[in-house]
């Protein structure tokens, strides 16, 4: 990163999980960011998470815990000093609980409801809120799987959209626009149409 | 999963594996009996198809080092040429050997030992790799160099893959001055007026020309000449002096979907062709062209080969020795003329000399054309085939997808001596791609 982009990089390891580190981790860095960038998350296994108690309960705090506890760290120092930028990357999982994967969609439901509710607080103070629902993305938490290739963005796109998302002070964003019109239909079915289908 | 190269002929179902890590891809190379790397997937045909194990380099593309007094850049095999020309134009510096396309990566760059509108001044891709390190079939990297292990060096640029993963190189770019270069266009109306003008021009830093193939008769090889070099601060408007190294990014156009077969015709192609010759008459003289329109004019058009419809199209391209360079041009000319069977992009190059065990080019002139996949272009290509052996000529393994092995070992006697290196290192059961069964290399 330094070579392609010429700008200074510096490494710090961070445990999600360990959430009494966080106050810490954050006062230890070298200075405090301007934009912070959550790309936390575990999908882990849905019919695992329905056997296991403890399995689903690594997917809830992975995917909603541990990024509120960091940003919550976060957004108070950006509260103080009054500016910056929390980019939290939820799921258009959140968005409707499926059967194929609502334990993980519940805790993004979650991420994104504290992401709204932080904006909410945090926009009278200068600090901007971004709540991104990326939709598929070739990463390898979806590697292996039979995605639809106009569905699925590369990592790139995403953080083309999310530089422009900053610049633009968007609060929500999708990344490919068809992702805008797949959840406006989604969110629209009636729940006694919606519990019979499988999608 | 279904994988074929940029001509979308043929389709295999192939297991592709993905490694983010030099551990991950050793553990491939120790447990998958047979693989090959794959980069970008520009090649045209089934080089970097693997139906066992198809090793896609392309999370593998860190940049290691760059050293701004000689201009080397050491990075992974799957960084693009186009990363590269993202990161380092601004700062002065521009890949010294480039194809027609930045979306290939270093590795795949390296296996084909492409080369570009400068192969005559400053020959293939070898030209500018300093060192490669390349994992063999025991999982060990070794590092080659014309110095170090200068027999797996020259087996490795132009070896399509076939004698190792190739994971990092140094490479070295050429300082520009700005991001422009200075165009000059001629128009030949003829083959021969089209080789003259080559000839004269053996300075020029760069020379391509896109030549007419279904112009037949007096016209046959007209041809439109473009002579490049890199612009100094100088050449440049005071607007686009302030900032040298930057263009203004162009709309991508992209292909959506498959056109259907009707759209590509002769009839659409000859009156393309004969429209392109005329516009490049009008226009011929000298201007400035930004970087990416000169070397990558297609690129703009994001997915171009789906104009080809889904049947995908085939590839030609051959190199010709230098004295029997205008009869065999000629002659493939006159049988693509014949066939009505011409394509949008058909290019002409003159390569200067090269010194190497497996790569494409030879001192003479290359053709390059495609062409829709349909029973009849496949036996126009056949034919073709045989013109260039009967010159000869040899074939171009990164556009290949139809080939036989009987050609290849006909048209180059050192496909012999690639197979007896492979076999003598054990890797004809290890490396191998589609193609390099087709051809039994």
């Amino acid at each position: 990163m330094e070579l392609r982009y010429e700008v200074s990089v510096s490494l710090h390891e961070f445990d999600a999980l360990a959430t009494d580190s966080h106050e810490a981790f954050v006062a230890e860095l070298p200075e405090p960011p301007r934009i912070a960038v959550c790309a936390v998350g575990l999908m882990g296994q849905q019919a695992e998470s329905e056997r296991d108690v403890a399995s689903a309960a690594r997917v809830m705090r992975s995917n909603y815990e541990g990024p509120v506890s960091i940003l919550a760290v976060l957004a108070n120092r950006f509260e103080e000093r009054g500016s910056g930028t929390i980019v939290g990357i939820s799921s258009v999982a959140g968005v409707r609980g499926r059967a194929t994967n609502y334990v993980y969609g519940s805790a993004k439901a979650g991420f994104t409801a504290f992401l709204s509710g932080l904006r909410n607080r945090l926009s009278k103070r200068g600090v901007h809120v971004v709540t991104v629902l990326p939709g598929f993305v070739a990463t390898q938490m979806t590697e292996g799987m039979d995605l639809p290739a106009k569905l699925t963005a590369e990592p790139s796109e995403i953080a083309d959209a999310i530089a422009r998302a900053v610049e633009r002070k968007k609060d929500v964003i999708y990344v490919r626009p068809i992702w805008r019109l797949i959840m406006l239909i989604i969110r629209n079915i009636p729940e006694r149409i919606f519990k019979e289908i499988r999608i | 999963m279904k994988l074929s190269g940029w001509g979308r002929y043929p389709v295999l179902e192939a297991r592709v594996h993905r490694p983010r890590s030099m551990e991950t891809l050793q553990q491939l190379v120790a447990s998958e009996p047979s693989l090959i790397a794959r980069g970008n997937g520009r090649a045209y045909g089934d080089s970097a198809i693997n139906t066992c194990a198809t090793i896609d380099m392309r999370h593998l593309n860190r940049m290691i080092a760059f050293d701004p007094a000689s201009g080397q850049l050491i990075a992974e095999a799957g960084v693009l040429l186009g990363d590269i020309i993202a990161a380092f134009l601004r700062r002065g510096w521009f890949p010294l050997v480039t194809p027609g396309t930045k979306f290939v990566t270093l590795g795949g760059a390296i296996a084909a030992d492409v080369h570009g509108k400068n192969h005559h001044r400053d020959g293939s891709f070898r030209s500018c790799v300093d060192w490669i390190e390349v994992m063999g079939a025991d999982g060990q990297v070794r590092r080659c160099s014309p110095q170090d292990d200068p027999d797996l060096f020259d087996h490795t640029l132009g070896g399509m893959g076939l004698t190792g993963i190739i994971l990092r190189a140094a490479i070295r770019l050429q300082p520009v001055e700005t991001a422009w270069i200075r165009q000059t266009t001629l128009a030949a109306p003829n083959l021969k007026a089209a080789m003259a003008a080559f000839e004269a021009a053996q300075d020029a830093t760069y020379s391509v020309a896109w030549i007419d193939c279904l112009a037949a008769g007096s016209n046959l090889g007209r041809s439109l000449v473009m002579l490049g070099e890199h612009a100094g601060r100088a050449d440049l408007s005071p607007r686009q002096a302030l900032a040298p190294f930057q263009i203004t990014s162009k709309r991508k156009l992209s292909i959506p979907m498959d056109l259907p077969a009707f759209t590509l015709n002769s009839l659409t192609v000859r009156a393309f062709n004969a429209l392109y010759y005329r516009a490049g008459e009008r226009k011929t003289g000298t201007r400035l062209v930004d970087w990416d329109s000169y070397f990558y004019p297609l690129d703009a058009i994001l997915g171009w080969n789906r104009i080809y419809g889904r049947k995908g199209l085939a590839q030609f391209q051959c190199a010709l020795p230098l004295d029997r360079s205008e009869a065999g041009l000629t002659a493939l000319l006159s049988e693509i003329a014949k066939a009505g069977a011409g394509s949008f992009l058909a290019v002409l190059k003159r390569f200067g000399k090269q010194d190497s065990a497996f790569s494409f080019p030879m001192e003479g002139y290359t053709l390059a054309l495609d062409f829709p996949v349909t029973p009849k272009t496949l036996a126009l290509l056949d034919r073709l085939d045989q013109i260039t052996l009967a010159h000869g000529g040899r074939f171009y393994l990164a556009k290949d997808s139809r080939m036989t092995s009987a050609t290849l070992r006909a048209s180059d006697p050192r496909a012999a001596d690639f197979h007896a290196h492979r076999d003598s290192h054990g890797f004809t059961s290890r490396f191998t791609s589609a193609q390099s069964e087709r051809l039994a290399l």
